[in-house]
């Protein structure tokens, strides 16, 4: 999710642990027998293409270094991607993570494709460092574009040499040989070797040793039998169950939980901390090591007891930090060199009507339900850190760097989490885990608050988005200037037809810890300009659904844009006007998939609310991998958005967020969804990309519109309140 | 530190803490039954929802000692063996769920409902559940799944 400028705002936004570390012998690594250790003797494919690899924009190493690890000379990680046992069972290995989104399902969908099993053949293991090779960050909408086709490939190559050998068991051409099931089969003779009796051949492993190359061809669309299916979540079944340990849930044998000392507010450093009355607490251990301050006991309750005996008279010097009230001024006067010009003001000044318009959009949190947890463990100068991360190798550089160790002797392992949205791509809470089972000799379990995670997690950046557009005298855009301050430059460029137009972001100096969240800057970019459209529409006398299609050529968005208009039946409703229903409609791209709304609120003044009725959405990704997962992020998308587009604003004021809670931050429950009408596009013509953020980023300006055609006001913020 | 019994998931517990020590803690972290989650702490998420007498609660705003001499049901409980209740597989079926922290307090939340109003229409399936937060916003899902149960009671 992180755009590269913005992964390097979080990398340069991220904590600073500078901890003199005990220098211990390290000489634990772990071997190639200890992997096969894990999956059983067999067959293991180490395949050329790797995803990390794929990730690899031409030109250049993938910026930020989110992956870690791969600047350090010989690979860390096996990188091996396939293993096939003596029983036929099939593992397979990625890097990526799952938190909610459905990569495990369609990354098992992708294997079991190419490999032509049902998908519950195959064991998918995810984000172990230790086992899994480096597919970079699950963030980007990467996994579906990037991972899959290195998962493709690698199954497609390890069935291709299966059935090479058996062509040469059956002493036949491998094109005379089908798979079907887990078993190549020779008609002709009526003879078939299984996978297992294929892995448990003598002569296999000699075959197999070498890597194989990954350029292979994959399955065609038309020939799906797994993937282009719905496949719900392979671990389901665990997860209704409470059997699934989360980060959070980990214990490890003499466990501790830890808490951590946090300042009062933004920037304050400590003057007088008293340790003594917590160290003289029963079972309970104090570190400190610079400006870190962490206890770790027995039960989180002592834990949380000692912390606050610390904190009850720690004395603090605060910094200066500006309000959430002050916040837009503050960013525009500290933008980095100053605010563009338009460039086009004189073609302004002589179009027939001109706009020239600001949108502010605040500061929210993730808040997944998982706050940040970790558990750490060393074992001979070894670590090993379970947690909740979006970025298990670039959170295995983090300790590696922290505590001055190679990466090899850093394991991370990334369970199933409880939700990211872009929120988890760093590691501090695994460092301040290591750092208090470092200190006291234990494994240490750290989970964060809510109050934690809605202070000293990292946000998604506000913006304030300049707008100014010149209109012929026939409603044609003669010229844009769209700056974005702040908080991005995903989607900032317009997808309409405009003869000169320019759009850029420019950095501020942001007062909050800032970072990605599912399609980052693109939801505040897309809301100011559809929300300008509709300004522009207005002032030329046009229907915004035709405004837009006028300016617009790309067939894709134009094909979303008129599947949703039509299925809402917007032009006809657009003509209906009632002060207290509104209906609007947006559209964008992001991150190659195509997307547009159509909604219906209702208005009540007197209350001063605004209700979200109905929403129609189409949206389209290429070729759908798996529908049912598909509806769930675009519906889960639309509801999250809710949230930032009516309601959800982090308030601060003297450094103190004032609303670090979900009872004084409030994000969508279940009587806020409306009725949901999703069309998803299917174009098996066309690449897969992924869809876990674009269906975001069409609410709230859909919302916006609706407001003004309900009641002639333009809110230009979000979150959107009637004034 | 004091001794407290009560019963989770049908078997008579003991331990010995602090009385302020909250219900959450003990089951994560002195039973191990880790199904009931820390979502938030000010009972306003409901990931740490378990039912007690058969009502549910916040288990993260529950005092031990006044779970004292109750009967506490726990996610863990919740299935008869392999057999999973009707709730948990209507969950399954629709596939309610996308990171499933909020899954365990969701569906003991809705055991509550289906046992109280098992013909909950609509619009009372939401007021119940709207208790619960899912920041995946599965609640589409979360609220056929709930209704599948209630038409199967």
């Amino acid at each position: 999710m992180a755009t590269e400028e913005t992964y390097e705002m979080l990398q340069a936004a991220m904590l600073e642990y500078d901890e003199p570390v005990d220098r211990v012998k390290f000489d634990f690594a772990l071997t190639r027998r200890e992997f096969v250790g894990v999956l059983g003797a067999g067959l293991l494919l180490t395949v050329c293409l790797s995803s990390a690899d794929a990730q690899t924009p031409p030109g250049g190493q993938r910026r930020g270094g989110g992956g870690g690890g791969r600047g350090g000379g010989r690979p860390t990680s096996l990188a091996a991607r396939l293993h096939i046992a003596k029983d036929g069972t099939i593992t397979v290995l990625t890097g990526k993570v799952e938190c909610g989104q459905g990569a495990r399902a369609e990354i098992t969908q992708a294997a079991a494709e190419e490999l032509r099993v049902p998908a519950g053949r195959v064991t998918l293991v995810m984000a172990d460092t230790a086992l899994v090779p480096n597919d970079g960050i699950t963030a980007g909408s990467g996994s579906t574009p990037r991972t899959l086709p290195a998962i493709r490939q690698a199954a497609a190559a390890a069935r291709n040499m299966l059935v090479e050998l058996a062509a040469k068991k059956f002493g036949v051409e491998p094109d005379e040989l089908d798979v079907t099931d887990g078993k190549v089969v020779h008609k002709e003779s009526k003879r078939e070797q299984s996978y297992a009796d294929l892995a448990s051949a003598e002569d296999a492993g000699k075959l197999f040793g070498e890597a194989v190359p990954g350029n292979v061809t994959v399955t065609a669309v038309k020939e799906w039998k797994v993937m282009g299916k719905p496949l719900s979540r392979p671990n389901g079944r665990d997860i209704v169950t409470g059997a699934h340990h989360y980060p959070s849930d980990i214990s490890r044998p003499g466990m501790l939980h830890g808490k951590v000392l946090r300042p009062p507010s933004y920037g304050a450093k400590p003057t007088n901390v008293d340790l003594a009355s917590a160290r003289a607490m029963k079972d309970v251990s104090v570190v400190q090591d610079g400006s870190f301050i962490g206890v770790a006991a027995p039960t989180t309750f002592a834990a949380e007891k000692a912390i606050e005996e610390i904190a009850k008279n720690a004395k603090w010097d605060p910094a200066p930090h500006p309000s959430s009230k002050e916040l837009y001024d503050y960013l525009r006067q500290k933008a980095r060199g100053g605010v563009p010009t338009n460039p086009f003001a004189d073609d302004l000044a002589k179009s027939a009507k001109a706009l020239r318009q600001t949108y502010n959009v605040a500061y929210v949190q993730h808040s997944p339900m998982e706050p940040r947890a970790a558990v750490a463990e060393w074992t001979d100068g070894s670590l090993t850190v379970w947690t909740s991360t979006q970025n298990p190798f670039g959170v295995r550089g983090e300790l590696a760097s922290a505590f001055r160790i190679p990466e090899d002797r850093v394991r991370v392992i990334v369970p199933d989490f409880g939700g990211g949205f872009g929120g988890k791509h760093s590691g501090e809470t695994a460092v301040e885990a290591a750092r208090l089972a470092q200190a006291t000799g234990k494994p240490v379990s750290l989970r964060w608050t809510r109050e934690e995670e809605f202070t000293w997690a990292y946000f998604r950046p506000a913006a304030v988005i300049d707008a100014q557009a010149g209109l012929d005298v026939n409603g044609a855009i003669t010229s844009w200037h769209f700056i974005n301050i702040n908080s991005g430059g995903s989607a900032v460029e317009s997808p309409y037809r405009i003869a000169k137009k320019r759009s850029q972001y420019i950095a501020s100096e942001a007062p909050l810890r800032h970072g990605s969240y599912r399609a980052l800057a693109s939801t505040a970019n897309n809301f100011a300009r559809e929300s300008f459209m509709d300004e522009l529409a207005d002032a030329a006398g046009k229907n915004p659904l035709e405004f837009r299609l006028a300016h617009l050529d790309d067939p894709r968005l134009r094909a979303v844009l008129e599947e949703a208009a039509s299925k809402f039946n917007f032009t006809d409703r657009w003509k209906q006007k009632d002060p207290k229903i509104g209906i609007g409609l947006a559209c964008g791209t992001e991150k190659g998939s195509f997307v547009a709304a159509c909604c219906e609120i209702s208005v009540d003044k007197d209350e001063g609310t605004i209700a979200v009725k109905k929403v129609t959405q189409a949206y389209e990704c290429g070729a759908i991998i798996n529908p049912a997962n598909l509806k769930a992020q675009v519906q889960g998308a639309i509801i999250m958005g809710l949230g930032p587009a009516l309601r959800e604003e982090m308030k601060f004021s003297g450094g103190k967020m004032l609303n670090a809670a979900f009872s004084r931050y409030l994000v969508p429950r279940m009587e806020d969804v409306p009725d949901l009408d999703i069309h998803l596009l299917n174009r098996p013509d066309l690449p897969s990309v992924g869809a876990g953020e674009t269906p975001i980023i069409c609410i709230a300006p859909a919302i916006a519109n609706a407001l003004f055609h309900a009641t002639g006001q333009r809110i230009r913020q979000m979150p959107i309140k009637l004034a | 530190m004091e001794a407290f019994k009560f019963t989770v998931n049908g078997q008579e517990r003991t331990v010995t803490t602090d009385p302020a020590r909250t219900l959450l803690d003990v089951l994560r972290e002195e039973f191990q039954l880790t199904g009931a989650k820390f979502g938030c702490g000010e009972g306003k998420c409901g990931a740490c929802t378990v039912l007690m007498n058969g009502k549910r609660i916040f288990s993260c705003r529950t005092a031990i000692e006044s779970a004292a001499g109750k009967s506490i049901l726990t996610i863990e409980g919740l299935a008869k063996g392999e057999q999973l209740h009707p709730v948990q597989q209507a969950f399954l079926d629709a596939g309610a769920f996308q990171c499933g922290f909020c899954t365990p307090g969701m569906i003991l939340s809705a055991v509550q409902l289906l046992d109280e109003k098992p013909k909950a229409g609509s619009a009372e399936i939401a007021t119940w559940m709207n208790r619960n937060i899912c920041r995946c916003c599965s609640y589409a899902s979360i609220h056929n799944a709930v209704q599948t149960a209630v038409g199967k009671e």
